[in-house]
């Protein structure tokens, strides 16, 4: 029993799911680890237990597939093939002579830390969202479109009682929804892409047959609850004093620009905004990983270049939950039969292989459709707070570009301090390459979340220890 | 009017006291401080260490640290992600929260 491999994946979302499944269904041990108290993640976040929900399903779409995979998690980690780590934060993985050691803190106070050690490990670190800043936006009760869905789907509360869900892209449709059915007057959704948009890619659209009628199952349940959609507006600014009071909305040009005399203001206390997700690659830079752009570089059987390591999900690109599955799936299939010295034979994972593909395709045809306005930046005014943690605004960041010559994002960090705060970049990223002209790229943070000091210390004694006092026999551990 | 807790059908046990500013507000079982505090009403409790301005849940999942509170003398955690026990004392937390 001890001497079968051990994979660990991380994160239990769709692909961390499906990826544990399947390679526990294919004999090596697994160990998942995971942030939260249940599995899920985000998108199929469960309410607390203690909440006791009967009917939880009545937050979630596609219940039947978190049912199967639920069901198969629960069976291997009854047979001890399985290991599930809750409340485990990770915050780095280590290689070393070709194994690996996933260092985590225990939560919610992440103050503990403990080691976690595997053959090889599937990164499904999932993504988080995208929020493009706007005059504002720092006001309470403005909330990610994705935050307003996580405290409703695992917390049972909203925010207020009248809400605007603006934005752009395919999160914003369920978030209405989700809103509206809990009880919130929805009084209008705002999305930025033009319905034309959506006509354009008609072809690989249509392949999807099944996600197309999700999105016409959405758009009749907003006729239902008597949700206004406004296309191609955008939110303009969000107003109030120690909280909001209610935003001005305009129509949008085709150049993405305002359209002058359009403005109008809809009172409300909650806004759910975003713009698009982005993948969480932490640990994989620090693996060593190569990246293509913002997401981990894997090939068809998702292995990253980093011997040992799979990564799957949004990880590798934002896709959604069933292009999520689809990738984690393979990722188990190929790292079960690697680390029990095999060759994969890719045949015999071609149904999820051509999904994959389509799923891949659509995921594609949708961020194509789903963008921001291309001009969304003249609308951000020079006091506008850009890094929310450092309150750095906009006109500071334009002054270090403008002024001091500054051309990319690690030089505004370093001339503005935007970005270095407690979220180290990753709300206010965006807002800023935006603001400075440049690309959005990979930050190479060294830990996944901030660490204690005396954790750090306490390894850096234990590996002092090893190096010192056990050279060849490891040292504790 | 429909509700979360309707809606999902929920029927957690009985709600118990936290205080939060001093003041008594009822939290139920599981929920974390951010959810006790938006279902009493309540969208901030921080304020920013340069301006001082309001702040309260943004991300929801525990990546931007805009929630940041302090729960029982201890500032610095994200209110989105932490469960309340009975008798928990939530404090506004000022700046880093290591002033008062």
């Amino acid at each position: 029993m001890t001497d079968r491999p051990r994979l660990a994946v991380i994160g239990a979302g769709p692909a961390g799911l499906a990826a544990t499944v399947a390679a526990a269904a294919h004999g090596v041990r697994v160990t998942l680890i995971d942030a939260a108290a249940q599995a899920g993640a985000q998108f199929y976040r469960q309410p607390a237990a203690a909440l006791r929900a009967g009917r939880p399903q009545a937050l979630h779409h596609d219940w039947r597939t978190w049912q199967r995979l639920r069901e198969a998690l629960d069976a291997h980690v009854r047979a001890g093939a399985v290991e599930h780590l809750t409340d485990h934060h990770v915050w780095l993985v280590e290689r070393e002579s070709g194994r690996f050691t996933v260092h985590a803190l225990l939560g919610p106070e992440e103050e503990d830390a403990v080691a976690v050690s595997a053959d090889a490990v599937v990164l499904a670190t999932g993504g988080y969202e995208k929020v493009l800043p706007f005059p504002g936006w720092t006001l309470p009760g403005v909330v990610t479109a994705g935050g307003a869905q996580a405290m409703l789907k695992g917390a049972l509360v909203v925010p207020g009682r009248t809400a605007v869900v603006a934005g752009t892209g395919p999160l914003l449709l369920p978030v209405a929804v989700g809103l509206a059915a809990a009880g919130v007057k929805v009084a209008a959704l705002v999305e930025s892409a033009a319905p034309r948009a959506f006509l354009r890619r008609t072809r690989a659209l249509a392949a999807q047959p099944g996600k197309v009628a999700e999105g016409a199952g959405y758009a009749a349940r907003l006729l239902r609850h008597r949700v206004r959609t406004l296309a191609r507006h955008t939110v303009i600014e969000a107003h109030g004093i120690d909280r909001l009071e209610a935003v001005t909305v305009a129509a949008l040009d085709g150049e993405g620009g305002v359209r002058a005399g359009t403005e109008r203001r809809i009172p409300c206390d909650t806004l759910a905004v975003g713009h698009g997700m982005l993948p969480h690659t932490d640990l994989a830079e620090t693996l060593g990983c190569r990246l293509d752009g913002l997401r981990v570089h894997v090939d068809g059987e998702q292995r990253t270049d980093v011997p040992g390591v799979w990564a799957a999900g949004e990880a590798t690109g934002i896709g959604g939950s069933a292009l999520a599955l689809t990738e984690g799936h393979i990722a188990g299939r190929s790292a079960a039969v690697r680390l029990t010295g095999g060759t994969p034979d890719p045949q015999e994972w071609v149904a999820a292989a051509k999904s994959r593909t389509r799923l891949g395709e659509f995921a594609a045809a949708l961020d194509a459709v789903y963008a921001p306005p291309a001009n969304w930046s003249e609308q951000v005014t020079d006091d506008t707070v850009v890094c929310r943690c450092e309150e750095v605004t906009a006109g500071t960041v334009r002054e270090a570009v403008a002024q001091l010559g500054a051309g990319d994002l690690r030089t505004v960090k370093l001339l503005t301090r935007a970005g270095m705060g407690w979220c180290q970049g990753r709300i206010c990223a965006p807002g800023v390459v935006g603001l400075a002209g440049c690309e959005l790229t990979a930050s190479r943070r060294p830990f996944a979340r901030p660490v204690p000091l005396g954790v750090l210390a306490e390894e850096h004694s234990q590996s002092t220890t090893r190096a010192h006092t056990h050279p060849t026999d490891g040292g504790p551990s | 009017m429909s509700s979360p807790l309707d809606l999902a059908g929920a029927r957690p046990g009985p709600a118990f006291t936290v205080t939060f500013d001093g003041r008594d507000i009822e939290a139920l079982p599981g929920q974390t401080v951010a959810a006790a505090l938006w279902a009493a009403g309540i969208t901030s409790w921080r304020t920013t260490r340069g301006e001082g301005r309001p702040r309260g849940v943004f991300c929801g999942i525990g990546v931007c640290f805009d929630c940041l509170v302090t729960v029982n003398d201890r500032p610095g955690q994200r209110a989105c992600l932490l469960p309340l026990q009975p008798g928990d004392a939530i404090r506004t937390q000022e700046g880093t929260g290591h002033d008062d």
